[in-house]
């Protein structure tokens, strides 16, 4: 499948990766080889196929319900970037 | 004794429980050959000197009044900075995480701590354990000891140079496509991928959870079997982790093997491996013939669609793990004012935070793998790709367990290549993913697997030989590597490095 | 403005998501608190603030709740359950994705009877699914910087929250908030929510749109609308019915229809009584949902499932009906009893059992206790009253020991001094009066009026009453009853004797 700069954008976006036109032009290129690359596994007969998420056959791993200590908040915080002794300080939430 | 540094870690243990040596002398000795040699390697990006010595004081004063003493009985350890630690920054490589202080310790930094391992420091990676050459690393890359102009692979490639040129004993690293067994198998030393869910992984710094593994980076098999012994393990905090007993490792290693069937897969000659390495894998069998073994040809028929199935699910699940790193609870962020003045009409400066700031804290390996899984994941290409890849890992995992039925272990080069020149593949990330061709099938798979040095090329490089076996079947791992390192030297190597 | 639509115009189609917090004590990954209320942030741990290297584990309590829910509502449970990564940036979610369930939920079906008004036939409001996630924090504006900034508060991240599906089957905001009321009383009930609104453990989001015959007896559908922030279901009522006739002056004014506009999402301002368009992120569909690999599927057996339906308990409409039929209360007094909750449930049975009276013990609930109950805002388990000493005044009322109105006095004096019947009667010198004494002190009474006997001779019955105000005087301890009564006696005794 042929990427545009529309669709990197999009994912850039998605991502959350702020690129700047050069740096979008490269990833174009090194995305796009990188989906060739992959889509050989078009190849492969996969009808009837499981899929395979884990890498354990594991069922009903549970905790118990039991409190255990929370941290101090001025360890919560402290590796926060911004924050004002009680919360995690952010630019303003707006709608989105 | 010449030195300290030249004995493997069992030898080290059986000195200092004969009471040879101290721990101090021992961790002493290290941190000397690491003020002597690192700034040449720059295996480590932190070292805890200070603590290392006192908690070997500690050790050394139990040892003298009769008290019980852990495993590694003040052994030292190195540890890939992708580990938890409540000492120094935890920073996987990455300037996103140049500050961050963990608050907890992984797992089996714990463990390693019970069991009276002594943490020398942490090593060099590629950022977020994406690479195979450790210049992914935010701090600088790391130096093949064997030729300070190569790469030691990775992404543990701190781990693996720092156990080569003898600046600690054991390692620990991490291993999600081969970032265990291709930096050992270039750096010419024994790594160890376990089974998935042997080793606990709470409290590493996640790449791609369903295929992550810690394991130890070290001389010998022996080395490995101990240090296994002490990281592996039940843990409650990690839902995939498997409650099964540990084996005593090193006692098995006694018992030896009779007769057993070792499968070399029929593809890997599809792929082309450098001839010197075929040709040391060629004499490993025949090492292997003499000791009793019988070799026989398997067929891994998927193989070759291994790597692109790799490449599908590891960015999916990095592309989810990595989108923590957003700025707000722990992390880079980006200058605000900077930031602020330029938005454009109708930017959100939250979105802009998050984008500038991941941009500026991520390098460029771990934005391509986050857009490579954003874009697996995304509306319309989800079946196509990630589901696709799924579907392809259980066809790869079955072709193992046939293999499995048929022989005790698969045999074969753990790399196609040896080690390649520094900046020789930054700029082909294709080139670069291949590295993991014959390694990332145990990750899929789950199984366990182990690279153990078996010769040299011309150029003097180190060669691996990889060995898999089923999951969960370490102790005949261990048993096939050492029975080759008690009638071989290779893993007695060392480089030179004046 | 068209506010009154007939009803033959179009068809009101409403769908309702419940997310209702689950009262564990320790939130759904992690040990920390599920607790509303305290500080901010000094509810969270490495695991809850998804830092580096964590992983989730999840809480048996908190599935267990969820399965009891599920099959309360009558649904599937799913014989195999697995959870699933949402990816979105948002401040209060930390790791940038919720563990969350996607296509496979562990319940799915299931419905809700529902009485929209009283006397008519309850409607069945089908469920679509119901699936367990992890709740993200809070955002709050800061305004002391101009309103530049965001605070976050993550205390309520990662508790156990459950998302209950309606299909769109509700017909009315009346039926929506009957729905909502039941819903709300059910999972009171079964003790695995405290839905408080106010305190954000119950949030209900709408979806809503209308349906009106076209012209060649089609059925035109009107875009639907998501209605967010309703904070009581009495503003969901109100926000539902503004909306409708919103989207049928829309519907008139653009003729658009449903698959024409992008579906959109509204907020409801209380105050102004109207709902208004939120800003629309344009990728924020795109969840890149995905097996989350740090977790491990759930299964149940039949045999567990059946274990679970067992331990649901009798669910307010069977409660209903078995007041009626057990004990032939009217569908008016049992609905009301049992609205009240499960506890007040439980002590009016108590009391009804022992005393064997229920239309009594129903009437002492409603009036005197209830009242109580919200005059002082307490609970039934906080009355001073408990259910023995409740049955205990009220076997005095039925064996005429204590008179109606007396035993309301000694009640509230009960529920004052929270004493015990008998220290009641004491100090309010309620004394049993004793049979022979009672018997003499008529005799005098009937002595000292000849004229009265002679009246009530003569046929004037209700002339005792004035024997029963001296009596009274004499010693109010009398029961009015057994005055009238003996002295009666005494008076037909005399004329038998005359």
């Amino acid at each position: 499948m042929e990427l545009s700069r529309d669709d990197i954008a999009k994912v850039a976006l998605l991502s959350r990766l702020q690129l700047n036109d050069e740096e979008l032009d490269a990833m174009q290129s090194d995305l796009q080889n990188m989906v060739n690359f992959v889509e050989q596994l078009g190849e492969v007969d996969t009808d009837g196929v499981e899929p395979m998420a884990h890498a354990v056959e594991l069922h009903n791993i549970f905790r118990e319900d039991k409190i255990a200590p929370s941290l101090p908040r001025e360890e919560a915080l402290a590796n926060a970037p911004d924050e004002d002794g009680e919360f995690y300080r952010v630019p303003a939430v707006l709608g989105d | 004794m010449s030195s300290w540094i030249d004995l493997s870690a069992n030898e080290l243990l059986s000195q200092l429980e004969a009471g040879q040596v101290t721990s101090q002398e021992v961790v002493t000795a290290f941190l000397d050959r690491i003020h002597q040699v690192d700034p040449k390697v720059h295996a480590f990006l932190n070292l805890f000197a200070e603590e290392a010595l006192q908690k070997a004081s500690v050790v050394d004063e139990r040892r003298k009044n009769g008290e019980k003493v852990g495993l590694l009985g003040g052994l030292p350890v190195a540890v890939k900075d992708v580990l938890c630690m409540k000492i120094g920054a935890t920073t996987a490589g990455s300037k996103m995480l140049e500050r961050f202080h963990s608050p907890y310790n992984a797992t089996v930094i714990e463990k390693l701590e019970q069991a009276d391992g002594i943490i020398l420091g942490k090593t060099n990676m590629d950022e977020f354990a994406m690479g195979s050459s450790t210049e992914n690393s935010a701090y600088n890359g790391t130096a093949n000891p064997w030729d300070l102009e190569r790469v030691p692979g990775g992404s543990s490639g701190g781990a693996a140079a720092c156990v080569a040129s003898q600046m600690a004993p054991l390692s620990l690293g991490t291993d999600t496509g081969g970032s265990i067994r291709q930096p050992a198998a270039f750096c010419g030393i024994t790594g160890v991928k376990p089974t998935y869910g042997r080793v606990s992984r709470f409290g590493m710094i996640a790449f791609a959870s369903s295929l992550d593994q810690i394991g130890p980076m070290t001389n010998s098999v022996e080395d490995a079997a101990l240090l296994l012994e002490v990281i592996a393990g039940h843990d409650p905090s990690d839902a995939t982790s498997l409650d099964r007993p540990v084996p005593n490792y090193r006692e098995a290693l006694k018992e030896p093997l009779k007769s057993f069937k070792l499968g070399l897969p029929k593809e890997i000659a599809d792929f082309n491996p450098d001839p010197e390495i075929q040709k040391a894998v060629e004499a490993a069998l025949e090492v292997y013939r003499e000791t009793g073994a019988t070799i026989e040809e398997i067929s891994l028929p998927n193989l070759k669609y291994a790597v692109p199935t790799y490449y599908v699910i590891a960015p999916s699940e990095a592309s989810s793990n990595l989108a923590r790193y957003d700025s707000v609870h722990y992390g880079y962020r980006t200058d605000r004012k900077a930031m602020m003045a330029g938005l454009e009409e109708g930017d959100s400066p939250l979105v802009q935070m998050y984008s500038q700031s991941r941009a500026e804290g991520f390098g460029p390996e771990v934005k391509r793998r986050i857009m490579l899984g954003t874009f697996a994941l995304s509306k319309g290409y989800y079946d196509a790709y990630y589901l696709k890849a799924l579907k392809v890992r259980r066809l790869i995992r079955q072709d193992f367990d046939r293999a499995f039925e048929q022989v005790d272990a698969i045999i074969g080069p753990c790399t196609p290549k040896p080690a390649f020149k520094i900046g020789e593949k930054v700029s082909d990330p294709i080139s670069m993913y291949l590295e993991d061709l014959f390694t990332v099938g145990a990750n899929l798979s789950g199984n366990a697997a182990m690279s153990i040095p078996c010769g040299f090329t011309s150029e003097n490089l180190p060669i691996g030989l990889q060995l898999q076996v089923p999951a969960l079947e370490e102790e005949r791992l261990f048993r096939i590597g050492h029975l080759y390192q008690q009638v071989t030297d290779w893993h007695q190597r060392r480089p030179s490095l004046g | 403005m068209n506010a009154t639509v007939t009803d033959a115009a179009y068809t009101t189609i409403i769908g309702l998501e419940v997310h209702t917090q689950l009262l564990t004590k320790s939130k759904l990954f992690c040990g920390c608190a599920n607790r509303f209320g305290e500080e901010p942030n000094t509810l969270t741990c490495p695991v809850c603030i998804g830092m580096p290297g964590v992983m989730p584990v999840m809480n048996r309590e908190a599935f267990r709740l969820a399965v009891r829910t599920g099959l309360a509502l009558q649904g599937k449970i799913a014989s195999f359950c697995k959870w699933d990564r949402k990816n979105y940036y948002y401040p209060d979610l930390p790791k940038g994705y919720q563990i969350s369930q996607f296509d496979l939920p562990f319940c799915e079906g299931g419905h809700l009877e529902v009485e929209v008004e009283e006397g008519q036939a309850p409607s069945k409001v089908r469920l679509h699914r119901i699936h367990l996630e992890e709740d993200a924090g809070k955002s709050m504006h800061d305004e002391s910087m101009g309103g530049r900034d965001s605070l976050v508060d993550l205390n309520r991240t990662g508790v156990p929250l459950l998302e209950i599906v309606t299909e769109p089957d509700i017909r009315s905001p009346e039926e929506a908030k009957a729905f909502l009321t039941e819903l709300k009383l059910l999972l009171v009930y079964l003790g695995v929510s405290d839905c408080n609104m106010q305190e954000g453990s119950l949030r209900v989001d709408a979806n809503v749109n209308l349906h009106l015959p076209g012209e060649s007896g089609e059925t035109i559908a009107t875009p639907i609308v998501e209605i967010k922030n309703m904070n009581s279901f009495r503003a969901v009522e109100r926000a539902l019915h503004h909306e409708v006739v919103r989207q049928w002056e829309e519907w008139q004014a653009t003729g658009k229809k449903k698959g024409e506009v992008p579906k959109q999402t509204r907020g409801w301002n209380d105050e102004a009584g109207e709902t208004f368009a939120q800003r629309e992120k344009e990728e924020s569909s795109d969840y890149r949902y995905f097996p989350e690999p740090d977790l491990v599927p759930v299964t149940m057996t039949a045999e567990q499932i059946a274990t679970a339906e067992a331990e649901v308990g009798e669910l307010p409409q069977a409660l209903r009906t078995r007041l009626q039929s057990e004990y032939e209360l009217s569908a008016y007094d049992a609905d009301v009893l049992v609205n009240q909750g499960k506890a007040l449930v439980r002590y009016y049975l108590e009391v009804a059992d022992a005393c064997g009276d229920a239309k009594l013990v129903s009437n002492w609930l409603q009036q005197d206790i209830m009242r109580t109950l919200k005059e002082r805002n307490i609970t039934i388990e906080e009355l001073p009253v408990s259910a023995p000493m409740l049955t205990e005044l009220l076997k005095k009322v039925q064996s005429n020991e204590l008179p109606r109105a007396r035993a309301r006095d000694v009640f509230a004096q009960m529920v004052e001094t929270e004493a015990s019947l008998e220290e009641t009667m004491d100090a309010m010198g309620i004394k049993q009066v004793d049979a022979g004494a009672l018997r003499e002190l008529c005799q005098s009474l009937v002595d000292a009026n000849p004229r009265i006997v002679e009246d009530v001779k003569g046929g004037k019955q209700q002339a005792v009453g004035a024997l029963i105000g001296q009596a009274k005087k004499k010693d109010p301890n009398v029961n009015p009853g057994e005055v009238r009564k003996i002295c009666l006696e005494l008076i037909q005794a005399m004329g038998e004797d005359s």
